[in-house]
């Protein structure tokens, strides 16, 4: 309760409803993620069970067109998908890939800029050295590459099974480095402080001051970085799937239903490829947005000016 | 009489979100040729925008919103941008606090330095750098031909200072005004710097405006003296007159502030509290919370800047005559 | 400076060698060389005498430093759907990406450099307003929905451009080059405004971003008050100080420019290395696609390095006093 209170009064919130971009962005991407979550619930049909689409419901334009079918408003896809069901699951599970993957990315990042940051010494600057390998290949070739190898490695029929956990693996890995980095900077910076010492002379062990004392610290530029890099892990996961190495085309995700989409386009089923696409787009758009105004919120140097 | 330079009521204001401040209000005060102004207060009284003031060098939120400036007879204020450029870096030249910052890292000396006379005189770049090295010369820079081919980080602080003169000398202004030249400098290279700038003012026939928090250097170097509080001249008159008898509290608080007056070992006086912001001017005298000797009609009308005795002498004060405690 | 260039070489030359274990991990653990070599149909003593007389059964560190050899001296194994060495196939791949990357640099730095510059010059204008807000939307956009949206407009409605493949190519000593015939360059014209739309955003708000900063500075104060025309203060003073930084970011953007190449070439259909790496992955071609690591690996590593030091003699900071 008290939280909430102080949540109320804090600046936060405040900047927060005087923003009209960010209220919006925030409203846009609660619906989507609500729906995404009670996706059985609301989408007219179950994208992923093979018997409820027939084929030759195939290629339905959207209902407002001539040959449109009340049943499947937005039209259907190639396999007689409906394609709002589809675009619902699809947003459901590149909300679930990116989430999964920051969360990944975040805790491996966090760890090694905590131990890095905190410990110093030769640790910092083994850790330090992968870090910075890392980060000068870019993340999307790591991503690319990685799911290729694991796609030859477990065969086609094995990958799509593991699809979700592997691409969040996949994601996740190849993006950590901006969080060790982050997390170190921070570190660093806190080590320094009086509350550490503090600590330290009363005693309080190395593992309890980095992780309940540090830390907690540490978490605004975190916070700052995760929306950015939520909306990176999503679009990762849609060019993932887009190339035919991510969610397979029975369990589509917004990138694999635009990439089946594409090729029907000079055919004139334009709908297939378009929806799916402004979703994504709309998605990846609030969240940045949301993340551009968490940033210009929480930047320290603001308070000055 | 025709001044050099005559600023009549200046007044600047900046234009924010949330209304307009006021930064220079009604600033007054004249220059000669050869002569030194000194321009003394505290970080934000006013000083260094006074000075922008008179080159038209605001920056953007800030405008000149009444007032006259005027040398050589012209109006200055008014002038066009295009017009106005004609006078900077040509008749007025500028310098400011710190040379490193002056000059542009990625570009040569000889670049910098020849680019000001280019800009304002027909000449051949041969020439440009024949000027150059006698400026260089004329600030006692050692071997000048191989300071031109350098940039600026190759350089000391105190001779980057000497090259921003240099480029400042360039156009034989017949006005300069340092924005705090030696503040950003070693105490040992201040001297240099300060009396480099009086010998080329009697030299070259320049005026000088030094701009500067530091009265130790203004008694030294200046014959007149202008003190500003929040954004008004409280007083101003011949420097030595000021420095021995100075009318106003603040200037009185500044000098007894200065540590070479006191015995070793006793404590510094200071003037308790703190100039106001823009933000928070206070009513009639702005000094007056600070001031030991205020009363109640300092609290309601500002003061106005009247002249006193002899010798062209001004102060803004009710308590004029009273000696602060 | 010397050194400055030696230590950048040195580690360009670590971060291959790791580029090269993991491509060599790979290759070791996922690659089948007996397949590639003598097809499925062999028995399993055969295989296993193959195996012996290829060194397969060596220790891990032998196998390893074979593989680093070989790549020095160009071989990087045959690739199995190719029949080829796998270098030789990237070779004859790689022109048609190399272009794409030469004229998407070309429209970056034609349209960021002076976009940004005047978009930092008049911040208020509607130009700049419009830049902005189109740069936050397109940075949600992915490259291939541009690239699909752009064919869409351009080819199946409009029928003005191809919208897919090289075109008409013509051998200039070896190089087969899309550049020297109208149908080629027609061709590239697509691709590469798609390859550039991701990096164009990005690229705008930096320059942008950095030539305002660049115009808050004393010096720049200083050379309005030496009353110089506006446009040597833009163009001379500022103009230097705001590349130096975009520079070091587009040595960092190269490599993922080349990244991107993979999903542009897939949506065009474009002949070049990503869309044969695609395709190395459908047919389980490890050889090629640990080659197309290495190779990428190197460019990748030798872009920065050159950056690096081109950035090293831009900036007289660092050329003269060797810091950094």
């Amino acid at each position: 309760m008290k939280t909430w209170n102080r949540f109320k009064n804090s600046y936060l919130l405040y900047s927060f409803k005087r923003d009209p971009i960010a209220i919006l962005s925030f409203s846009v991407l609660s619906i989507m993620v609500v729906i995404s979550i009670l996706a059985p619930v609301v989408a007219p049909f179950n994208a992923y069970d093979t018997s409820t689409f027939d084929i030759m419901d195939g290629e339905t334009p959207p209902v407002w067109m001539e040959s449109g079918d009340k049943l499947f408003i937005l039209g259907t896809d190639i396999q007689g998908r409906d394609l709002l069901s589809a675009m619902i699951y699809g947003l459901r599970v590149s909300l679930l890939i990116g989430c999964g993957a920051v969360l990944l990315q975040a805790f491996m990042g966090i760890l090694v800029g905590l131990f890095s940051g905190y410990l110093g010494g030769k640790l910092d600057s083994f850790l330090m050295r992968i870090t910075d390998i890392q980060f000068s290949i870019p993340y999307l070739i790591v991503a690319i590459f990685s799911s290729a190898i694991f796609k030859l490695a477990f065969g086609v029929g094995r990958y799509a099974d593991l699809a979700v956990p592997l691409l969040i693996v996949v994601i996740g890995v190849s993006n950590w480095p901006i969080y060790a980095r982050t997390v170190r900077a921070s570190v660093l910076g806190e080590k320094n402080k009086e509350y550490v010492e503090a600590a330290r002379v009363i005693g309080i062990s190395r593992w309890q001051i980095m992780f309940r004392h540090v830390l907690p610290n540490t978490l605004t530029p975190v916070l700052v970085i995760s929306t950015i890099q939520v909306a990176e892990a999503v679009m990762s996961e849609a060019a993932l799937s887009f190339l035919g190495l991510g969610m397979p085309i029975t369990k589509p995700s917004l990138g694999s239903l635009i990439r089946s989409g594409f090729e029907y386009i000079f055919s004139g089923s334009w709908w297939i490829t378009f929806f799916p696409g402004v979703l994504l787009v709309i998605f990846i758009l609030v969240i940045l947005l949301l993340g551009d105004w968490l940033r210009d919120v929480l930047n320290p140097k603001l308070y000055k000016g | 009489m025709n001044h050099l330079l005559e600023v009549k009521d200046l007044e600047v204001k900046f234009a924010l979100r949330f209304g307009e401040l006021t930064a220079i209000d009604g600033v007054s005060f004249s220059l000669d040729k050869r002569e030194t102004l000194g321009i003394v207060g505290e970080s934000g009284a006013g000083k260094s925008v006074t000075g922008f003031a008179i080159i038209n060098l605001l920056s953007k939120p800030g405008y000149i919103s009444a007032g006259k400036i005027l040398f050589e007879g012209q109006e200055l204020n008014r002038l066009p941008e295009e017009e106005m450029r004609k006078f900077r870096g040509n008749r007025i030249s500028m310098i400011f606090q710190d040379p490193m910052m002056t000059l542009n890292p990625v570009l040569t000396i000889s670049t910098q330095m020849v680019e000001t006379v280019l800009a304002h005189r027909d000449v051949s770049k041969k020439d440009a750098l024949d000027i150059a090295l006698e400026k260089l010369k004329q600030v006692y820079i050692p071997s000048p031909e191989k300071r031109l081919l350098q940039y600026p980080h190759e350089c000391s602080g105190g001779m980057r200072q000497r090259i921003v003169i240099a480029i400042a000398l360039m156009t034989d202004p017949s006005l300069i005004i340092a924005d705090e030249p030696s503040t950003a400098l070693d105490v040992t290279i201040q001297a240099g710097i300060m009396d480099l700038l009086l010998e080329l003012c009697e030299n070259e026939d320049m005026a000088l405006i030094l701009i500067t928090h530091d009265l130790a250097v203004v008694s030294q170097v200046t014959e007149k003296i202008v003190v500003m509080y929040a954004g008004k001249i409280v007083e101003a008159g011949p420097t030595e007159a000021v420095i021995h008898d100075p009318k106003h509290p603040y200037t009185q608080g500044l000098i007894k502030a200065l540590p070479g007056s006191l015995q070793p070992g006793s404590r510094l006086n200071q003037i308790p509290g703190m100039m106001p912001t823009l933000t928070d001017i206070p009513r009639g005298c702005a000094f007056h919370p600070r001031c030991t000797i205020s009363d109640t009609v300092c609290q309601m009308e500002v003061p106005a800047l009247i002249s006193v005795s002899d010798h062209d002498r001004m102060v803004a004060c009710h308590m004029v005559g009273k000696t602060i405690r | 400076m010397f050194a400055f260039i030696a230590r950048r070489i040195i580690q360009a030359i670590f971060v291959m060698l790791i580029i090269s274990l993991v491509g060599f991990s790979i290759q070791h653990h996922i690659g089948d060389p007996i397949r590639d070599l003598v097809g499925e149909r062999v028995t399993p003593a055969e295989r296993e005498e193959i195996r012996d007389q290829l060194g397969l059964n060596d220790p891990f560190y032998t196998q390893y430093f074979r593989f680093v050899k070989k790549a020095c001296q160009g071989d990087l194994g045959l690739s199995f759907f190719y029949k080829k060495p796998a270098l030789e196939v990237i070779a004859s791949k790689a022109p048609a990406t190399i272009e794409l990357v030469i004229v998407t640099t070309i429209i970056l730095i034609l349209i960021s450099i002076p976009g940004g510059i005047y978009a930092a010059i008049y911040p208020k204008s509607w130009f700049s307003r419009i830049v902005m807000a189109a740069s936050t939307v397109g940075v949600a956009i992915p490259v291939f929905l541009t690239a699909i949206m752009l064919i869409y407009l351009f080819s199946v409605e409009l029928n003005w451009l191809p919208s897919y493949g090289r075109g008409e190519t013509v051998n200039v000593w070896g190089w087969e080059s899309g550049f020297f015939t109208w149908d080629g360059l027609k061709h590239l014209v697509l691709p590469s405004v798609s390859l550039s739309s991701i990096m164009l955003p990005l690229f705008i708000r930096l320059v942008r971003a950095e030539m305002m900063e660049v115009l808050e500075t004393e010096y720049i104060k200083f050379a309005w008050a030496k009353g110089l025309h506006s446009k040597r203060v833009w163009f001379v003073h500022a103009f230097k100080n705001t590349l130096l930084p975009v520079i070091t970011v587009f040595g960092v953007q190269m490599g993922i420019l080349f990244a991107f190449t993979i999903l542009t070439e897939t949506v065009f259909q474009w002949q070049g290395m990503g869309f044969m790496f695609l395709e190395a992955v459908e047919r389980s071609d490890t050889s090629l696609l640990v080659a197309y690591l290495v190779v990428v690996g190197v460019i990748f590593v030798v872009v920065n390095t050159v950056v690096d030091i081109v950035y090293g003699f831009v900036n007289p900071m660092v050329r003269i006093a060797g810091i950094k």
